[in-house]
């Protein structure tokens, strides 16, 4: 199959070795993939902070750099659900009917990375090897937007030498919800507190999730800790193999000296 | 009807909302300042963190035991939505029904309007006395400080509101508005406040509500007129519902001569078969029982039973503005089971009282806003990480983070002058919607690696508003690279 790759703007300017290592998972699964290059933002930060009629060009572009594509995956559930439900209706909002038609048939081809493989392709066992004690944060927009539902534990418990030890209140948001994490800082870090909290008990090596914004949220909190649990997507466990644990993944904490 | 077309439309300068300087609806701090008090205070964090997750375990333990939830919850959410779509035909019939029982209907535009109503039918009596079943309406026009403005003495009757009355202090939750004090905290409240109290009095929870029931009794025994809120009121039969668990109501209810109550008028339902559904989903979603203790329902007046004389006073104050708002609307179908409340994140951490008004929590930040106009509670919409809990666990579907959203952008469409922050968003909105300038964007982001220094992760003391993320939470340094960039360089484009 032919899979367009949607990084989404985060993972693009920050984190980028999450966007490189979807595309070297769905490359070993035999897959080719694209990139288009005109791609930029869903607009859901746009929307989610007010500025619903300056996410329409944004939804515009990104409509325009996915014209065609056969399928649309993305490594974060935040960006798909709103691409699932927001880009049609701010488009239909400010009275542009046609890209509101356009954005909810090319909706239709976009997948969160953890549907794509068990939905879409149909395997749990990518064939990943991550010798580490990891724990799985279920991103509040991939758990009840989208209900990924036990897709990720699917994957992640078919990963060989990977131990998954479950977090306690794993339902609860981190904090960080776009713009929230800046507008109500306290509230958030409180929340994101009792997160790290959470994480720490399970003493895993790694706690991982499939939203890079949330995980640089809990990473830069665990990070200001000098905790040593470090914050990987789980794009980055699947693609890591005997042969290469990640290309450019981060296996230390990014603590500073 | 015949009309003459005006030749120009007026101005429609949008409905009345609720009036300010009167009630609670309003806070006099931002949700950002007031919560960042309310996180420092332990002693809350630990009660209400206790308190929410007992109860949402309970909550979740009787929801599924439920097959048909999901059914009962669209049958709620679709009650509902049939209603409002014609409100005031259920209105009218819910005034005849009351009338020719006896009732009296009164409709109060606005908390103004209300107060003066009740307290002018409160005089009528002669008395000076009222007692009050907990009521979210009368909580929210100010009624208690409009009848003690006017000389009355009024007792709240529900325990935990005569907790927050006796404390002077303000309700934190819908359900359970002293759900901020510990045991410790309300007796010292009960030993200090309540006259003739037993010296030795403890922090034991039976101890402290026969206190509360003594103190309560002689006040039951002697009133000649009472105020109460409603659940609902069934139109087809003029009945009014009052749910409840302590009995408390159930007394102010049948004991004295007069009953006035004070109703939303989103309060309604059509028919008796509808409170089937609503009676199972509100227990249920509310304390976590299969069922409440108490449900009174009367209709007007019963000769020789019961009070004597019986006032309805329909409140508008600001829902026929929710109404309106095709997207908002949807907040009036709230049954105020604070469900929303018990699994939210935010209200679990900055409690009750940071959002500023009687109706806390994922509602209150939605429906506080659209009752006084969002400028008025202008950051109610942005306390919320939009985690969707709330919707989740609602009775009637009330998509609530859609309704923040929403509500975001009505605010930022409301700022005649362009602030800092829309400059940046448009700003931002430009650079994304062009591919070459997001690419020089990006690049320029990589400035960041010249204060990291060759480090991990940037410094933490950066400028506004970066410095909200910095103070607590690193930011890692950008890469030389993005991934669009290398990819390019790899394969073309």
């Amino acid at each position: 199959m032919k899979v367009a790759l949607f990084a989404t703007c985060l993972v693009d300017t920050l984190t980028p070795s999450v966007a490189r290592a979807t595309a070297t998972l769905l490359q070993r699964l035999g897959h080719e993939v694209v990139v288009p290059p005109g791609q930029s933002c869903c607009g859901q930060m746009h929307v989610n902070t007010g500025y619903r009629r300056e996410a329409v060009p944004i939804v515009a572009n990104h409509v325009r750099a996915f014209a065609g594509a056969e399928a649309i995956v993305a490594p974060s559930g935040s960006c798909v659900a709103s691409i699932h439900h927001q880009q049609a209706e701010v488009a239909r909002r400010a009275g542009e009917h046609r890209l509101a038609d356009e954005a909810e048939e090319l909706a239709g081809r976009t997948y969160e990375l953890s549907q794509f493989l068990v939905d879409v392709l149909g395997v749990t066992d990518v064939g990943a090897y991550y010798p580490h004690r990891v724990t799985y944060h279920p991103t509040c927009h991939s758990l009840r937007l989208l209900k990924v539902g036990d897709r990720p534990y699917q994957l992640l418990r078919a990963v060989r030498g990977l131990e998954l030890v479950e977090l306690p209140g794993a339902e609860q948001c981190c904090g960080f919800g776009g713009t929230f994490a800046v507008k109500n800082a306290d509230t958030s870090t409180a929340m994101l507190t009792d997160k790290m909290a959470n994480v720490l008990g399970t003493h895993a090596e790694v706690c991982t999730a499939g939203d890079a914004s949330c995980l640089m949220h809990i990473g830069g909190g665990l990070s200001r800790l000098r905790a040593g649990t470090r914050t990987v997507h789980l794009a980055e466990i699947l693609a890591s193999t005997e042969e290469a644990v990640t290309p450019d993944q981060q296996t230390r904490p990014a603590v500073s000296a | 009807m015949t009309a003459t077309v005006p030749p120009k439309a007026p101005t429609f300068l949008g409905l009345p909302t609720a009036p300010r300087g009167v009630g609670h609806l309003r806070g006099d701090q931002s949700f950002p300042d007031a919560a960042r008090g309310a996180l420092r205070d332990g002693q809350l964090r630990a009660n209400l963190g206790h308190a929410t997750s007992t109860i949402r375990g309970k909550r979740a333990g009787v929801v599924a035991e439920l097959p048909d939830w999901g059914q009962l919850r669209e049958a709620g959410r679709a009650l509902k939505a049939a209603t409002m779509a014609r409100l005031d035909d259920h209105l009218e019939e819910l005034e005849r029904q009351v009338t020719a029982r006896g009732g009296v209907v009164h409709w109060a535009r606005d908390a103004n309007e209300a107060n003066e109503i009740v307290t002018r039918l409160v005089q009528a009596t002669g008395t000076s006395e009222v007692v009050k079943v907990k009521s979210m309406a009368t909580q929210e026009i100010g009624l208690n400080e409009a009848l003690e403005a006017a000389g009355l003495d009024v007792f709240e009757t529900d325990l935990a509101e005569l907790i927050v009355q006796l404390g002077e202090d303000k309700p934190s939750h819908i359900l359970v508005p002293a759900i901020h004090k510990n045991r410790a905290e309300i007796r010292e409240i009960f030993a200090r406040t309540i006259p003739g109290v037993d010296p030795d009095l403890t922090d034991d929870p039976r101890q402290l509500a026969m206190a509360a029931r003594t103190h309560l009794r002689e006040r039951f025994l002697r009133a000649r007129v009472a105020v109460s809120g409603a659940n609902f009121a069934v139109a087809e039969t003029g009945t009014l519902t009052v749910v409840e668990s302590e009995g408390n109501g159930r007394m102010c209810l049948t004991l004295p001569e007069t009953l006035i109550t004070v109703m939303g008028i989103e309060k309604v339902v059509p028919t008796w078969r509808d409170l089937e559904v609503f009676l199972q989903l509100l227990p249920r979603s509310s304390t976590g029982e299969r069922m409440n203790p108490y449900t009174s329902t009367w209709a007007g007046v019963t000769p020789g039973d019961g009070p004597q004389e019986f006032h309805l006073v329909l409140l508008d104050n600001g829902r026929t503005a929710v109404l309106a708002d095709e997207v908002g609307r949807e907040a009036l179908h709230c049954i105020r089971c604070s469900a929303c409340l018990n699994v939210c994140p935010v209200y679990e951490r900055a409690g009750g009282h940071s959002y500023g008004s009687v109706y806390p929590g994922p509602i209150g930040a939605v429906l506080s806003p659209m009752l006084t106009g969002v400028e008025d509670n202008a950051s109610l919409p942005f306390a919320s990480s939009l985690c969707g809990a709330c919707y989740d666990v609602c009775p009637v579907a009330i998509d609530i983070p859609s309704i923040l959203v929403h509500l975001r952008a009505e605010h930022v469409e409301a700022q005649e002058r362009p602030t800092a922050e829309a400059v940046a968003f448009r700003g931002l909105a430009k650079v994304m919607s062009h591919p070459r300038l997001w690419h020089l964007a990006q690049r320029a982001s990589r400035l960041g690696r010249l204060i990291a220094r060759g480090k991990p992760t940037l410094p933490n003391a950066l400028p506004p508003p970066v410095s909200s993320w910095t103070r607590s939470r690193d930011l890692p340094t950008p890469p030389k690279e993005t991934f669009v960039e290398s990819w390019v360089r790899e394969h073309g484009s």
